[in-house]
């Protein structure tokens, strides 16, 4: 098994989270196929929120870790966050017992099975770590990596760093943020559908469907049983306060236009010495409609934006 | 009243003493509370108690031979985890005879400090497998699991199925859509959420703006909710149960404003061995509480006397009505368009 417990010195490390979009094959290969050329050093594979999505397999997943693991990137293998059967439990299972990729557990079933199997894991940005004794729970278990909750300020971040760094932090820097699970599916019910027989309408919407306020403010967006944020995240000029919080890595959320692009623009800005204000305006220009935010890490209400 | 083996305890939520003893009173096996600060779920001004009110609720309900929980099921703060430790040890001393909880923090330090005292897992803490209950079962002693309102019966029969640890599952009250202790919609708006501070679409952020023709916008944290025209009844703007545009449609786009009532499959919970049946509403009024407790007791101790025999009394039906959220019932993920 492949694992990366400490992050190189100096350097910011840079996850490609999960897809949390249903996307074509096609596309989905050619966008893995353009960040295997790309600055990031970690890429995150599996589907993560809905288990009735079936375009790639775990064979799938599996082939396309290889070959990304064969253009030097370290891969990960994440497990669905909102585990409800035992169809979702066996292929929890599966992903925990191939022991070729490390794996990101998304909830504590997948961590009790991987403790159970004596594997270490990334802790996943859905299971509820607030506090430095709740993250030394998890080290006890095996977590090597730890993802906070998307709503943890970078403050809470550095208390919890305090000290010393546990195991590396990994924040959630880039993209709609995921804030919500259902047992119900949003897109389907839009479109006036049973879950279970949903004609898979989220293939349509390649970053989630928009929902906005009736004054025509965008504010969220439904991706099946997920809720996220309509905003990006964006702590490209973040750079300070990520490091004071004890962070050595970035997670950068796939989005449909450009990611690679995006990758770019944080590399250069928190490994590169460049001035934040270029790519600022390159994610702006390229960000779906709802904007930017920051507030989560400044800890304020998470679609604040302060400009730095 | 609550001798029959197999009728799953009847767990009725408290606010104030008042609503306690009327819980007491109308037939609740157990009654759960908070203290009055970010330490639990429902942390509302006005509302919760002090330690001499928890004293006095734990004396009023021990002399009835009826149990008090105390819910500390949010998430200790990283700066200062001190009052979720603190509100362990007051469990402790106050009498409590079990504790709420979600965040491993809390737990490890009970288990530390008071092994002695029985911990359940709280909802918040999503557990929604056996092996993730066998996790927190394995490692703090958790004795009983509140499951997440997002499983279907078939699911709750699995984990029955496959745990030992006692299973609790929410019969009545207002109905999160999102999985419990995973939804930062509230933080997104407003920078509460259940996790971090024990709210949900706080009343502090919550403005009302009236609107030329009599209409009324409902907003939260500056952000349009919902908007009613001036006959139309109001709702208080919790954030999932707004109208928002998708696509076009203006509609409930995430969940209408119903509660949640299982009478109708209560036989079936009790015959998969669900132990504990609770009703929401710690922030509801004690009068709610008792008219809620009431109905509750009257069926559980019919669907576990003559389980043949149940139906949901059409009483229980207009009563309940009389109380739910937007007048409306569901059954949540236990029925078909959820699936």
């Amino acid at each position: 098994m492949t694992t990366t417990t400490m992050d190189k010195d100096g350097r910011i490390a840079i996850t490609v989270g999960p897809l949390l979009y249903y996307w074509p094959r096609d596309t989905l290969t050619s966008f893995y196929a353009e960040v295997a050329e790309s600055p990031a050093d970690t890429v995150v594979l599996g589907e993560v929120v809905c288990s009735r999505r079936h375009e790639m397999k775990l064979a799938d997943w599996l082939a396309l870790a290889r070959d990304l693991a064969g253009a030097g990137k370290e891969v990960v293998l994440a497990t669905q966050a909102l585990v409800e059967s035992d169809a979702d439990l066996r292929v929890l299972r599966r992903i925990a017992e191939q022991g070729e990729f490390a794996v990101e557990a998304s909830d504590v079933s997948a961590v009790h099975v991987l403790a159970g199997l004596g594997a270490r894991f990334v802790l996943g940005p859905h299971i509820n770590v607030y506090s430095r004794p709740a993250l030394q729970e998890y080290v006890r278990f095996g977590a090597m990596r730890w993802v906070p909750p998307v709503e943890l300020a970078l403050a809470a971040v550095k208390s919890v760093n305090a000290g010393g760094a546990l195991v590396p932090t990994e924040v959630f820097a880039y993209g709609r943020m995921p804030l919500a699970f259902s047992a119900r599916c949003f897109t389907a019910r839009h479109h006036r559908l049973n879950k279970d027989q949903c004609d898979f309408r989220c293939r349509d919407d390649a970053d989630g469907l928009l929902l906005s306020t009736t004054d025509g403010t965008p504010f969220l967006v439904l991706n099946g049983i997920q809720t996220q944020s309509a905003a990006q995240q964006c702590l490209v000029r973040e750079r300070d306060a990520l490091v004071a919080a004890g962070a050595t890595r970035v997670r950068l959320s796939p989005t449909s236009q450009r990611f690679t692009e995006a990758i770019g623009a944080f590399d250069r800005v928190l490994n590169g010495g460049h001035d934040a204000g270029a790519a600022l305006a390159l994610l702006d220009a390229i960000s779906p409609p709802g904007g930017l935010a920051n507030g989560f890490a400044r800890g304020n209400p998470g679609i604040d934006w302060t400009r730095p | 009243m609550t001798s029959h083996p197999t009728a799953p305890e009847l767990v009725c939520p408290a606010g104030s003493l008042r609503a306690l003893k009327l819980a007491v009173d109308a037939g609740a096996d157990a009654v759960y509370l908070g203290l009055k600060n970010a330490t639990n779920a429902r942390n509302f001004a006005g509302l919760n108690f002090d330690d001499a009110q928890v004293r006095e609720g734990v004396a009023y309900a021990h002399a009835r031979g009826r149990k008090v929980l105390m819910a500390l099921n949010t998430y200790a703060r990283a700066d200062d985890p001190a009052p979720w430790y603190a509100a362990v040890d007051a469990a402790a001393a106050l009498g409590a005879d079990a504790l709420i909880v979600a965040d491993v923090a809390v737990m490890a330090y009970a288990r530390r400090a008071h092994p002695a005292l029985r911990l359940h897992l709280s909802v918040q803490a999503s557990a929604t497998t056996h092996e993730a209950i066998a996790f927190f079962r394995e490692h703090y002693g958790i004795q009983r699991a509140v499951l997440p309102r997002v499983l279907t019966l078939s699911q709750v029969s699995q984990v029955l199925k496959h745990t030992g640890v006692e299973i609790e599952v929410f019969g009545f009250g207002s109905l999160c859509v999102m999985v419990e202790g995973r939804c930062a919609l509230s933080s997104y708006a407003t920078g509460q959420s259940p996790n971090n501070a024990g709210v949900c679409s706080p009343p502090s952020a919550v403005r009302w703006q009236e609107e030329p023709g009599g209409g009324v916008q409902a907003r939260l944290a500056g952000i349009l909710i919902d908007r009613y025209g001036a006959d139309e009844p109001r709702g208080y703007p919790t954030l999932c149960k707004g109208r928002f545009d998708v696509a076009g449609q203006r509609d409930y786009a995430i969940e209408e404003p119903t509660s949640l009532n299982t009478l109708a499959i209560l036989p079936e919970l009790i015959r998969m061995g669900v132990r504990a049946v609770k009703i929401e509403g710690r922030q509801r009024s004690p009068a709610y509480v008792e008219q809620v407790t009431r109905v509750w007791r009257q069926a559980i101790d019919s669907a576990a006397s003559a389980p043949a025999r149940y139906r949901v009394e059409p009483r229980w039906t207009a009563e309940l009505g009389h109380l739910a959220e937007g007048q409306q019932h569901t059954l949540g993920a236990y029925d078909r368009p959820w699936r």
